[in-house]
């Protein structure tokens, strides 16, 4: 096997760079045309990216089926909305806050860069991270639609807990006033994040872990590879990137309320990880252009008929088709290997993917 | 008011809310015993029952046709759906399976939601009176919603009636046979096919009987009321003991049991008669028990089914799984 050389290294960095400049660009021409409607897309499409990407970690790697994630987004667009809510607006819709927390704001600039944001994303992050290894710790042990029920029972109870929280979330009443932080350049540096990470998980020896005790747990384990720490460290993972999407949406589209964050969101985004492949991280950025652009497009067939549930319809049929005949999504388990892009020699050398898809 | 007559009427409303979590559970269970599906669109087939009843009532229809109408169509949808969606996948890993079910209800929600948009219906949907069914029962000091009398009624004929099919007729034990081993069944000659869509016809007529009751208690429709009641119903099933009828059955109303005691309990220091307790008992009610705590019942219902799932997979009459889940 070749050493990877220093040419090496620069043949396989050329074609993700060229991925990542040619994004650059894309952004920098929205911005500069400032077209509302197309960065709202790309924004809206950046988000989704990082929960698909974050379900596909969890659920497409470790083949343990959570369908409790959109909880884990809940939980992070309130904590760090609550964070960087401005004092008088807190005053005003929050008052019977715990003093500690009415007394933050989490303003901080560096420059004209919000900092605050940041750490208020990476705080409500890190939190969530906790909870999901606690919920982890008691549901990873289970498997099958098993785990998919009791997940599914995690989404139900964060949706009673905040409904009933009203001193921090409001209860059923909306959540609003968030400050806009979030833009083209927030949302696509976590989702770049995002990909780098998972992929890099992918190529691991925890990656292999995970496939490993998916596909047969017996002989992972005979082989020495345990069950929990590859789970739990994929649950915990994706929760962290799943909160961060959470924190993006909340200043976003700055006011929600917890009706936002339940089975119809969770739908939506297993239908983007189902579509573009359990298990492939381009099919996870496929799935979800091709379901962000799909619903996209329905809804303007939608918006002036009044016909509001076609697109639901549409999405659903799409999903039975793609179960019944193509049950491993467009890619499967496969990769647009885009660091073979400009390899000489078709890339060769380089590592085989994963493409065990049953 | 007299704690026993409390604890009589919360007995009451424990036994026909299980009712009503048993017709829609054993629907479930048998579909799961025989496919391994986890059939979530189940819940919408009872929203779907119930807009069916919603119409013919709206048309001026008699009860009884209501009824037969609402039942036949929900029969209809449920073995369109197995038809459709369900055989093409048979054999598929479960969580598949279990994803196809959402998308069959994510179509029948939006279906519905179109449906009513075309009719000019609002939404929601007011469910009209239905007169046999409004209105309380008084017996001495308790009053019981009529409808509650009923669900508590109906659903034991039915679920007995459901027994002896099971277990005295022909399909009825062929669908057990097919529930113990569906290769196995198919070689001894039975029709797989038509056990498998027996089941869901009939999980799908007793969740169109529900659905009628539960709009009548709801009071109004909208395409989405169908997801906490297959919630309600599979974790029923999944108390009981998923995969066998007498699970469901003892699911459902152990749930119903569970749900009253939930919404009973808190705020019980406040109704307790002044002597009943001493004074100190009756403040560390009120403390800890406070009436605000009934509104994290379904929270604490989830975690009662994470607990089941965790230490009693089997549920209370399960038979010792032949395979495990870990």
């Amino acid at each position: 096997m070749n050493l990877p050389t220093q040419e090496r290294i620069l043949e396989r960095a050329a074609g993700p760079g060229v991925a990542v400049l040619a994004l650059g660009l894309l952004l920098i021409i929205l911005q500069a045309a400032g077209l509302a409607f197309w960065q709202g897309f790309v924004i809206n499409i950046g988000i989704f990216l990082i929960l698909v990407l974050s379900l596909n970690l969890s659920n497409g790697f470790t083949g343990v089926f959570s369908l409790g994630h959109i909880g884990f987004m809940a939980l992070g667009a309130y904590t760090s909305a609550i964070l960087t809510l401005p004092l008088h607006e807190k005053q005003e819709y929050l008052p019977n806050l715990p003093t500690w927390l009415a007394g933050t704001h989490f303003d901080f600039r560096l420059g004209s860069f919000p900092v605050g944001f940041l750490a208020a994303t990476l705080i409500a992050a890190l939190l969530v991270s906790l909870v999901a290894l606690l919920v982890g710790l008691v549901l990873m042990r289970l498997s099958g639609h098993f785990v998919a029920v009791a997940t599914l029972g995690f989404l139900v109870i964060i949706r009673v807990l905040l409904f009933n929280a009203d001193n921090l979330t409001r209860g059923s009443r909306t959540f609003s006033n968030v400050t806009p932080y979030t833009n083209l350049w927030w949302v696509w540096a976590w989702a770049l994040l995002t990909i780098y990470i998972v992929w890099r998980v992918k190529q691991s020896p925890m990656g292999r872990a995970m496939y490993a005790q998916r596909e047969d747990r017996w002989s992972a384990q005979s082989i020495g590879i345990e069950v929990m720490p590859p789970r739990l460290f994929a649950f915990v993972v994706s929760a962290f990137f799943t909160a961060v999407a959470g924190s993006l949406y909340a200043h976003f589209i700055t006011s929600f309320s917890p009706t936002v964050f339940y089975f119809d969101l969770t739908f939506k985004v297993i239908t983007m990880l189902v579509v573009g492949g359990m298990g492939s991280v381009s099919g996870s950025i496929v799935g979800t252009v091709l379901i962000v652009g799909l619903s996209e497009a329905l809804r303007r067939i939608e918006d002036p008929t009044q016909l509001y549930g076609i697109s639901g319809i549409v999405l659903a049929v799409l999903f039975i088709l793609i179960i019944i005949f193509r049950r491993d999504g467009l890619l499967g388990q496969r990769e647009i290997a885009l660091d073979r892009l400009f390899m000489k020699g078709g890339g060769t050398g380089g590592e085989p993917y994963i493409t065990n898809a049953d | 008011m007299n704690i026993v007559f409390y604890s009589l009427q919360q007995l009451v409303n424990a036994l026909s809310i299980g009712s009503l979590y048993a017709l829609m559970a054993v629907g479930l269970a048998m579909v799961f015993s025989i496919l391994r599906l986890i059939n979530f669109a189940h819940g919408d087939l009872i929203m779907v029952a119930a807009y069916f009843a919603a119409f013919a009532l709206l048309a001026k229809l008699p009860l009884g046709v209501t009824i037969l109408l609402m039942i036949g169509g929900a029969v209809l949808v449920g073995l369109l759906m197995e038809r459709v969606a369900y055989r093409p996948i048979r054999g598929a890993p479960d969580v598949a399976a279990l994803l196809t079910s959402f998308a069959v209800g994510q179509i029948l929600q939006n279906g519905t939601l179109l449906v009513t948009r075309l009719m000019q219906k609002p939404n929601p949907l007011a469910f009209p009176v239905i007169g046999a069914l409004s209105g309380v029962f008084t017996f001495g000091a308790i009053t019981i919603p009529r409808v509650n009398v009923v669900s508590l009624g109906l659903g034991i004929v039915l679920l007995v009636l459901l027994s002896l099919f099971v277990t005295r007729t022909d399909l009825g034990l062929s669908m057990r046979a097919a529930a113990e081993d569906l290769p196995a069944a198919r070689l001894m000659g039975i029709d797989t096919n038509r056990v498998i869509a027996t089941a869901f016809g009939i999980g799908s007529g007793l969740a169109a009987v529900a659905g009628l009751l539960f709009a009548v208690q709801a009071g109004q429709l909208t395409p989405y009321m169908g997801f906490t009641p297959v919630l309600k119903a599979f974790i029923a099933a999944v108390i009981g003991g998923f995969g066998s009828i007498s699970g469901a059955i003892v699911g459902g109303y152990a749930l119903g049991g569970l749900e009253v005691l939930l919404t009973a309990i808190p705020g019980i220091g406040d109704i307790l008669p002044p002597n009943m307790v001493s004074p100190g008992v009756q403040a560390w009610l009120k403390q800890w028990l406070p009436s605000s705590l009934t509104s994290y019942r379904d929270a604490f219902v989830f975690v009662v089914l994470i607990l089941v799932l965790l230490f009693r997979p089997n549920g209370i009459v399960g038979r010792r799984e032949r395979e495990e889940m870990g």
